[in-house]
C-alpha cells in the first residue's frame, strides 16, 4: 500500500518543552561508580579486576599461608629438622583423633607399640588404643635456636609429654617428615623467589638494551635468546650445579642454586620486555608525552614503566614455578642442596628406591605441597596476567 | 622450498657451534679435570707408582692445554696429540669413570632415547589434537570442562613426580614393575616378539608421563586459537553458503588454527627432552638420562659433555622439523623466508 504524503493534511504534532534548565554536559556526568571507576589508579583498578577471579584469590591465600612457614618455620615444627629419634624408624603416620571411646577428648594420638619383624627384619609400629597422647599446644617443646640467634622452646604444637607426634611419619633415620616439610618450605619457596628476582633484573638489562638500542644489538640479543631457548633447560640446570664445589657449605650451594635457576630464566622475561618497550613506545600517550617536551628519563619512568610492570610480575609469577620443581628435581637427584640443607627436594630425595617407597608410602609426602604451590602459583599467576590490562 | 629448507639447515651451522662452546665451557666449569683429581687422591694418599700413568694420561687427552685449543680439540678443528680427532671426525671422547670410549658408553642407550622423545612428541600431537578441535567445536559442554581440568592438573604435576606417583600406584595395585624398560625375565635374552611386546608396553608409560604437560599445553592452545578462528565473518559466509559443517572446519578455520599449533610444537620440544632426561632417571629407562646424572657426579667430562651436547642436538632437530613441516603447510613462510617468531 502506498500513500500520497502531498495529499495527507499537515497535522501540528503536539510537543511537550520541559521546563526546566537543560545543561548538555549533564550526558556526561557520571554515576558515583563510573566516578570512582574513572578516578582509580591503575593499579586499584587491577585489585579490582584481580579480586574477580575468585581461583586467583583463594590461590593467594593458600600462598600466603605456605610462606608463613619461612619466617616461623620453627615454630610451626614440632621437631627440628634434622632431629633424629632412633626408636622410631620408618613410623608411620599417626593420624590426629578426636574422640576416645565414644568420648571427646580432643586432638590427640595414639601412642604406638614397636616391635621386629623377625621375617622381614624390620620395625613394626601398632596404634596402641589404650595410651591416649592429648596434643599441647602454645607449649614448650624441642629446644631451636630462632633464626640462628637466640634459643627458644615456644612451639605452635608439640607432642604429650614423653609422647611423640609423627603426623607425615618418619624417615630412616627417625626424622619427623612433617618437620621436614615446614623447614623445607623455607628454602623450597625461596628458591623461586630469589632465582626470578634475578631474572628479572637480568630480564630487564638485556631486554631493554634490546628494545632501548635496536639495530645489531638486538639483533644479536635476539640470537643468544633464541639459542638459550632451544635448549634443555634441565640438563643444563644438572651440569651447572655439579660444577658447584663440593667444599661449599648448605648456604652458599643454595645461592649457588638461585642464581643457577635464574642465569637460564631470563631469555622469556626479556623477550617480553623488549616486545612491550617496542610496542609501548608507538603507544599514543607515549608519543605525547615526547611531543609535550618530556626527556626519555621521564617518559621511561612516568609513562613506559607503569604500562608493563603488571605484565613482568605477572610473568614473573607464572615462572616461579619452574624454578621451585627445577630445585626439587636437582636435590632430588642429589645435584643440590644436600643435608643438613633441608628443602622438599632433599626430603623426596629419600623417596629415590621405589621399593623403599613401597612399604614406606609416607615417604613421597612432599609431592603434595609441591602440587599444591606449583598449582596455585600458576592460578595466580593466570589472574595476575588477566589483571595486568585492566582496560581490556 | 628447497631455497627454505637450505637456508633453515645452513642456520643450524653457527648456532650448532655455539651450543658446543658454551656446552664445552659448562663441562670444564668445576675445578680441575677427572685425571688431575685423581692424580691429587693417590698423591695424598701417598702413592705415587700410578701417577706417572696418569700424568701420561693428561698429556694424551690434551687436558693440559689452555681452553681455547681444548674445545678445538674436541670439536675436531685443531690437530690434538694424534692430528685431527675430535667429534667432527667421529670420535666422541674418552669416559674416565667407565675407562671406555664414549661411543661405546652410551651408544646402546641412543636409539632409546630418540625413539622416546618422538614418541612423546607424536603423542603430543596425536592427543592433543583431536581433544582441542572437540573442545573448541563443543565449547562449555561437559567434555570440554573435563578436559579443560584434566589439562589443569596435567599442567601442574611435574612429570618426574608423576613418575613417582605412577610407579608406586602401579607397584600397588598391579605388583608391575613400570620402571625399567622390559619386565625382568626378558633381560638378557634374545630378541622374540613378546620381548618387543614387553619394551612397548614399559615405553607406554613413560611417554604419558613425559608428555602430559606439554599435551594440557597444546589442548589449551588449539582450543583457543580455534575459537577465535571459529567466530569470524568468513565461517559464517561459509556456512551461510551451505558447506557442511566438518567440511566447513577443515578447509578454513582448522587450517588458520593450526599454524600456531604446529609453531607450538617447536616451543615444547626443550621441554620435553628435559621431562625425558629426568623421568628416565625415576624410572630407571636406560636412556642419556642416568648416564648424564653418573657422569656428571663424576665429573667425568667427556662423557657428559657429549650427552649434553646430544640432547641438545636432538632438541634442535625436532625444532627443524616443525619449522619444516610449518613451511609445508604456510606459503607465507615457504616463500616469504623466514618464520615470525
Amino acid at each position: 500500500m502506498t500513500m500520497d504524503v502531498k495529499n495527507t493534511p499537515v497535522r501540528e504534532v503536539e510537543h511537550y518543552v520541559d521546563p526546566t534548565p537543560f545543561n548538555p554536559a549533564v550526558t556526561e556526568e557520571m554515576t558515583a561508580e563510573q566516578e570512582r571507576y574513572y578516578q582509580a589508579s591503575q593499579w586499584k583498578i587491577m585489585w579490582w579486576k584481580f579480586k574477580r577471579h575468585k581461583i586467583a584469590v583463594w590461590s593467594g591465600v593458600v600462598l600466603i599461608l605456605f610462606y608463613m612457614c619461612v619466617p616461623f618455620a620453627e615454630v610451626i615444627a614440632p621437631y627440628g629438622a634434622n632431629n633424629r629419634d632412633s626408636m622410631h624408624l620408618y613410623a608411620p603416620p599417626q593420624p590426629i583423633h578426636l574422640f576416645h571411646d565414644g568420648s571427646f577428648v580432643g586432638p590427640f594420638v595414639y601412642g604406638m607399640t614397636s616391635e621386629i619383624d623377625m621375617e622381614t627384619l624390620q620395625w613394626v609400629f601398632k596404634d596402641d588404643p589404650n595410651n591416649v597422647q592429648p596434643l599441647r599446644f602454645f607449649c614448650s617443646g624441642a629446644k631451636y635456636e630462632f633464626w640462628g640467634l637466640w634459643e627458644a622452646s615456644f612451639h605452635l604444637v608439640c607432642p604429650a609429654e614423653g609422647g611423640t607426634m609423627f603426623l607425615l611419619g618418619t624417615d630412616r633415620l627417625g626424622r619427623d617428615q612433617f618437620s621436614g616439610l615446614v623447614y623445607g618450605a623455607r628454602l623450597s619457596l625461596t628458591v623461586g623467589l630469589i632465582g626470578v628476582a634475578i631474572s628479572i633484573v637480568l630480564g630487564l638489562f638485556f631486554g631493554g638494551i634490546a628494545g632501548y638500542f635496536g639495530g645489531w644489538i638486538d639483533s644479536l640479543i635476539q640470537r643468544a635468546i633464541e639459542i638459550l631457548r632451544s635448549l634443555p633447560e634441565l640438563p643444563l640446570w644438572m651440569a651447572l650445579s655439579a660444577a658447584l664445589p663440593v667444599t661449599w657449605g648448605p648456604v652458599w650451594i643454595y645461592f649457588g642454586l638461585t642464581i643457577i635457576l635464574g642465569l637460564l630464566d631470563w631469555p622469556g622475561l626479556a623477550r617480553a620486555v623488549r616486545s612491550k618497550l617496542l610496542s609501548l613506545r608507538e603507544e599514543e600517550y607515549a608519543k605525547a608525552a615526547v611531543l609535550m617536551g618530556a626527556r626519555p628519563k621521564r617518559v621511561i619512568t612516568r609513562h613506559l614503566l607503569p604500562g608493563f610492570t603488571s605484565h613482568i610480575i605477572a610473568s614473573a609469577t607464572l615462572s616461579i614455578p619452574s624454578m621451585i620443581l627445577g630445585e626439587t628435581a636437582l636435590s632430588y637427584l642429589n645435584l643440590g642442596l644436600r643435608r643438613p640443607a633441608v628443602s622438599w627436594g632433599v626430603l623426596l630425595n629419600e623417596a629415590q628406591n621405589i621399593s623403599v617407597v613401597t612399604v614406606y608410602p609416607w615417604l613421597m609426602a612432599p609431592v603434595l605441597p609441591i602440587i599444591i604451590v606449583v598449582l596455585a602459583f600458576n592460578f595466580l599467576g593466570d589472574g595476575l596476567r588477566d589483571a595486568a590490562d585492566p582496560y581490556k | 622450498m628447497l631455497y627454505y629448507i637450505v637456508r633453515r639447515i645452513l642456520m643450524m651451522g653457527p648456532t650448532l657451534l655455539v651450543i658446543s662452546l658454551l656446552t664445552f665451557f659448562i663441562i670444564e666449569l668445576p675445578s680441575g679435570d677427572y685425571i688431575s683429581n685423581q692424580i691429587a687422591a693417590l698423591k695424598s694418599s701417598g702413592e705415587s707408582s700410578s701417577v706417572a700413568k696418569l700424568e701420561f694420561l693428561r698429556k694424551e687427552f690434551s687436558l693440559d692445554r689452555p681452553f681455547m685449543e681444548r674445545y678445538l680439540i674436541w670439536v675436531g678443528l685443531w690437530p690434538g696429540p694424534h692430528g685431527f680427532d675430535g667429534l667432527i671426525q667421529g670420535n666422541w671422547g674418552w669416559s674416565f669413570e667407565f675407562d671406555k670410549p664414549v661411543e661405546q658408553v652410551i651408544g646402546p642407550t641412543l636409539p632409546l632415547t630418540v625413539v622416546l622423545n618422538f614418541a612423546t612428541i607424536l603423542f603430543v600431537y596425536v592427543v592433543s589434537f583431536p581433544i582441542g578441535i572437540f573442545s573448541a567445536t563443543r565449547q562449555y559442554s561437559w567434555g570440554d570442562y573435563g578436559f579443560t581440568f584434566l589439562g589443569y592438573i596435567g599442567l601442574a604435576t611435574p612429570n618426574f613426580l608423576l613418575a613417582l606417583i605412577l610407579l608406586y600406584f602401579f607397584n600397588r595395585w598391579f605388583g608391575l614393575s613400570v620402571g625399567g624398560l622390559m619386565d625382568p625375565q626378558y633381560i638378557d635374552q634374545p630378541w622374540s616378539f613378546d620381548k618387543a611386546i614387553s619394551v612397548l608396553a614399559h615405553l607406554i608409560v613413560p611417554t604419558i608421563v613425559i608428555g602430559t604437560s606439554g599435551t594440557a599445553a597444546m589442548i589449551r592452545r588449539l582450543r583457543a586459537n580455534l575459537l577465535d578462528e571459529l567466530h569470524k565473518q568468513y565461517v559464517t559466509t561459509g556456512r551461510a553458503k551451505g558447506l557442511k559443517e566438518n567440511q566447513l572446519l577443515v578447509k578454513y578455520p582448522l587450517r588458520m588454527a593450526i599454524n600456531p599449533f604446529i609453531a607450538d610444537i617447536g616451543n615444547l620440544i626443550p621441554s620435553l627432552v628435559s621431562g625425558s632426561v629426568i623421568v628416565s632417571v625415576v624410572m630407571s629407562l636406560p636412556t642419556v638420562g642416568p648416564v648424564l646424572v653418573a657422569a656428571l657426579q663424576s665429573q667425568d667430562q667427556f662423557l657428559s659433555g657429549f650427552i649434553l651436547l646430544f640432547v641438545a642436538v636432538l632438541t634442535l632437530i625436532g625444532m627443524l622439523i616443525s619449522d619444516l613441516l610449518l613451511a609445508v603447510l604456510d606459503p607465507r613462510i615457504r616463500l616469504g623466508g623466514r618464520a615470525s617468531s
